[in-house]
């Protein structure tokens, strides 16, 4: 348990505010890329693709 | 001797990053990226085959993120020498905001992202140029030509040319002469532009050991090589009149902007060994950029004022 402790990293508020910035910065990017290939989809093949038996 | 011999040392340590996005950005030169924005547009614009608006914007966002990736990798090799001057010293590698390995993935990441995405979305010629583009820039031009002959430049310009090419065959699938002159006209352009600035910061090249034309053959040659290029520029600027895909309204604009070049390439020629100004040099790097903006806002405008002709008369 001692050991555990000595080895946790103990970040300092400019390297937390810094990793909650790139986090937020790559969650837009993914949602943005999500949403880029689900309307490309819809594009492409049109409506009719969710239009299909289950 | 392998193609990646060094380490740029981690100045951002192997503790945590501070990077934020803003220094993730920075590496995808968004100021380059903007020009490869504009060109692809128009690429894509001019292209004889309509492309459905959205697929437009991914595909001209794939090829500038491809371009920023490319980026990122130059970055990434260049840092040590990137820290030798100033114009480059404060660029977040150098600056020790962000790990060189983390550019390194960065780019390499993006560089999949952006290639997949035009393959799959738009088709996979345009995607085969666009990793072929990264490749040159970040392997040919990077690693190998900018540190090794003072031509880098010229051959490195390609890559800078390719973007409204890739635009264009992403629209139509394949590759036309009307592209070809595209990628000419910037890579005729390059030469004149980046030996302009080289002159004038010839100091923070010789520093960072980079052979730029003015350090290695001098001053007197880079002016006559810089006049040779811009009469190239100025007549392959016209080409897209000659060749019949402008109108003749075009052809007398981009003469008078060949001719406005041509005259600031005159002045930098005329240029005393040695100016401690270097006013004519600075002069016609200001000019070149907005040529290049002019050439090719106006092709795209004579296509759209062509094809709105050609409908009313349909």
């Amino acid at each position: 348990m001692k050991q555990e402790e000595l080895e946790r990293v103990t970040m300092t508020e400019a390297q937390k505010k810094a990793r909650r910035n790139r986090s937020i910065a790559l969650g837009l990017a993914l949602a943005v890329f999500v949403v880029i290939f689900y309307v490309a989809t819809l594009v492409k093949f049109g409506p009719a693709i969710l239009n299909r038996p289950l | 001797m392998a193609l990646v011999d060094k380490h740029f040392e981690d100045s951002a340590g192997v503790g945590i990053s501070e990077a934020t996005a803003a220094d993730f950005v920075a590496l995808l030169k968004p100021r380059v990226m903007s020009l490869v924005v504009f060109t692809a547009f128009v690429g894509m614009v001019v292209a004889p085959v309509a492309v459905n608006p959205f697929l437009m914007v991914v595909a001209i966002g794939a090829i500038a993120i491809g371009a920023g990736a490319s980026g990122a990798l130059n970055m990434w090799y260049d840092a040590d020498i990137d820290a030798l001057m100033a114009r480059t010293a404060s660029r977040p590698i150098p600056a020790g905001r962000l790990a060189a390995n983390d550019a390194l993935a960065f780019g390499v990441v993006l560089s999949v992202l952006a290639v997949m995405t035009l393959g799959l979305l738009l088709n996979w010629l345009a995607a085969a140029m666009l990793a072929f583009t990264i490749f040159f820039y970040a392997v040919i031009y990077t690693i190998w030509l900018k540190r090794w002959t003072p031509q880098n430049i010229v051959i490195g310009g390609a890559a800078g040319a390719f973007p409204p090419m890739i635009g264009w065959t992403a629209a139509t699938g394949s590759i036309g002469l009307e592209s070809i002159v595209l990628f000419l006209i910037i890579f005729l352009w390059t030469p004149p532009h980046f030996w302009a600035l080289a002159l004038f910061k010839q100091g923070d090249y010789g520093r960072a050991g980079v052979p730029m034309l003015p350090n290695v053959a001098g001053e007197a040659a880079t002016r006559r090589q810089i006049f040779v290029y811009s009469l190239l520029l100025a007549v392959s600027g016209i080409l897209p009149t000659v060749l019949g895909y402008n109108s003749l309204w075009y052809g007398i604009a981009a003469a008078l902007l060949g001719i406005g070049f041509i005259g600031y390439a005159w002045q930098v020629l005329r240029m005393p060994d040695g100016d401690a100004g270097m006013k004519p040099a600075k002069a016609l790097f200001g000019y070149s950029l907005l040529y290049l903006f002019a050439i090719f806002a106006l092709i795209l405008l004579d296509k759209l004022v062509l094809r709105m002709a050609g409908g009313l008369l349909a």
